[in-house]
């Protein structure tokens, strides 16, 4: 007889172990990666010695100078970390929604996050100049979180109000509506206000590069608190998978599944939307390569798309900063330019393999 | 081992009335085959029961009330297996039959060594133990009725239902499903409940037909009692012969009309 684990996942088995483990080697690799490359700043090769001098009880001499150390610590690092949580978030986002609404093509953004804090931080640029500028927090993120809530919080309620079928086609629509609602609202403000159009454009490209300690620590929480929960519901988005009907038949009750998932995706996404601007692709792209490479079980999905999620926008973030050095190119831009055939062409080697 | 009852089950789509007062009770171990023609409310009497639909009346279980609210405790007693089951293609065979212990998990738990043991049984029980790994999407209509099957009796309830198990599969494999339902529900006492558009295996195979027409009950009792031509062709309005083979088999013979 068949040991239970044998069978339990069939073309993964341990590799899954092995596989987070090498993707968590990868991570640490991106993020010295990320830390030693960009313009000023110490000579690459002398950060990881500075980083080991750092550590307590050794001393190794680096050369490197406390000026060039802030450039590391106060420029690069929260640069980094915060690509960490962001790409995490995105790609757990993205596998998340695309379970429960079981749609291959849904992104973190289906439901109006983004337009919604696109709006919000439209509203604040337009603001901004005059009102904002003796401020004591930046209202940007604020806004921009407030405005993807709000915007989902409508998509669900229009949602639900239209509909008593558990169906969730009727929430896919109201998402669309309410984006185009909300882009309506955000063109027609940009329309009045066309001086700060760069700005908003370049926002919505998504960013990276004006990250601090205070970015990263606005978003730990609920990037942690929304990994958490939708870790905690990698199984029960395995029963999902044979429909609303069966998964009830099953005994669960997916009404509250659907949305404890939902709202915890959106949170997340809010949070990360709110720091960096829209970041494209990523939601999409990397849970389809992890599915690709450990099979379509969210019990392997959602792990696997936190770490190559990570992985992916530290990677993303660097030709960011060297293709167009001095100048940033959006990190937006970068996602879709290389993410786009990188993926092409992983779906035409296992196809090729199948 | 478990008696299931329905009484005064009525249900309605958005005004319409598709079931208007069904009322019936299975002894343990009973196979009830409900038959009737197409809007007959069959599926729904069996989607009612498996919660799915929502509906007036009552369904008990060993004569106890199913609650409106427990999904669960639904679930460990009554395993549907709908017509055209939702099979995710790339989820091995072992992936799937566990779903069936989904009742026993809780919320936010994992599997434990219980459950895969039961799963390992059901498995061997249906000689699926060779396909556990394979995907779902590349097996045969007949190996996926199987698994289907697998899942429910992971479920571990004492009534199964099944919404027109055969309607997908050749005539051998159609035979195979329903000895097999047939097997089962004699080694472990199921109760079964099935809806079935073939007169003549249904006749063959359950212990009682009902005939639904317009969301009632208009016929109860074995093959010989319900399948007779006068009343087929009221309800169905089909023109056939039945034929009574010497071994008690009611054979239900389709009839051109203008063949005569």
């Amino acid at each position: 007889m068949l040991r239970a684990n044998d069978n339990f996942a069939p073309r993964a088995g341990t590799r899954v172990a092995y596989l987070s483990l090498v993707s968590f080697a990868l991570l640490t690799i991106a993020v010295l990666v990320g830390t030693m490359i960009g313009p000023a700043g110490p000579q690459w090769w002398r950060v990881p010695l500075e980083l080991v001098n750092r550590l307590p009880l050794i001393t190794v001499d680096s050369g490197v100078s406390p000026e060039e150390w802030n450039i590391v610590w106060q420029i690069r690092m929260p640069r980094v970390v915060l690509a960490v949580l962001v790409g995490a978030m995105l790609s757990v986002a993205g596998a998340s929604y695309q379970g429960v609404f079981r749609n291959p093509l849904v992104d973190p953004y289906l439901l109006g996050v983004a337009a919604g804090a696109g709006l919000g931080a439209t509203l604040v640029f337009t603001l901004r100049r005059s009102a904002t500028e003796n401020w004591l927090i930046d209202p940007l993120p604020l806004a921009a979180f407030v405005g993807g809530l709000v915007a989902v919080f409508a998509t669900y309620m229009i949602g639900n109000t239209f509909s008593k079928a558990r169906s969730s086609a009727t929430l896919v629509l109201a998402g669309i509506a309410v984006t185009s609602l909300t882009t309506a609202i955000q063109t027609f403000v940009l329309q009045r206000n066309n001086d700060v159009v760069r700005q908003v454009y370049s926002w919505i490209l998504g960013r990276l590069s004006s990250a601090t300690w205070g970015d990263v620590r606005l978003i730990l929480p609920y990037v942690v608190f929304s990994c958490g929960v939708l870790l905690m519901h990698r199984r029960l988005l395995d029963v999902l998978r044979v429909g609303d009907d069966e998964a009830t038949a099953l005994g669960m009750n997916i009404r509250r599944v659907r949305l404890t998932v939902v709202l915890a995706a959106t949170l997340g996404t809010a949070a990360a939307v709110a720091v960096s601007g829209l970041i494209g692709f990523v939601g999409i792209i990397v849970p389809h390569t992890v599915r690709l490479i450990v099979g379509s079980s969210y019990r392997r999905v959602l792990p696997l798309s936190i770490l190559c999620g990570a992985i992916f926008l530290v990677l993303a973030d660097i030709p960011s900063r060297i293709l167009a050095d001095p100048a940033e190119t959006p990190i937006g831009v970068v996602t879709a330019f290389f993410g786009a055939p990188f993926f092409l062409l992983l779906l035409r080697v296992r196809k090729n393999q199948a | 081992m478990s008696t299931l009852g329905f009484c005064d089950l009525s249900i309605e789509y958005d005004g319409v009335i598709a079931v208007n007062g069904f009322n019936d009770i299975l002894h343990s171990g009973e196979w009830l085959c409900l038959i009737g023609p197409n809007g007959a409310g069959k599926s729904s009497v069996l989607r009612a029961a498996a919660g799915l639909v929502a509906y007036s009346g009552s369904v008990a279980i060993d004569q106890q009330e199913i609650p409106a609210t427990s999904a669960k405790w639904r679930a460990k007693h009554i395993a549907f297996v709908p017509q055209t089951p939702l099979m995710p293609e790339n989820m091995s065979v072992y992936e799937y039959v566990l779903l069936g212990r989904n009742p026993y998990i809780k919320h936010f738990a994992s599997e434990s060594m219980h459950d895969k043991q039961v799963i390992d049984k059901v498995l061997m029980r249906l000689d699926l133990t060779q396909f556990a790994k394979r995907m779902v999407g590349t097996l045969s209509g007949g190996e996926r009725q199987r698994i289907v099957i697998a899942r429910a009796l992971a479920q571990e309830a004492p009534v199964l239902l099944l919404d027109e198990p055969t309607a997908a599969l050749d005539i051998g494999h159609q035979q195979q499903a329903l000895e097999l339902v047939d097997d089962l529900r004699r080694e472990q006492g199921l109760t079964v409940v099935s809806a079935m558009h073939d007169l003549t295996l249904a006749g063959l195979y359950a212990d009682r037909l009902v005939l639904m027409h317009q969301g009632s009950c208009v016929a109860s009792g074995d093959a010989q009692t319900v399948l007779r031509s006068e009343t087929l062709a009221e309800f169905y309005g089909v023109s056939a012969r039945v034929h009574h083979e010497a071994d008690g088999t009611v054979v239900v013979i389709p009839q051109r009309a203008s063949s005569n």
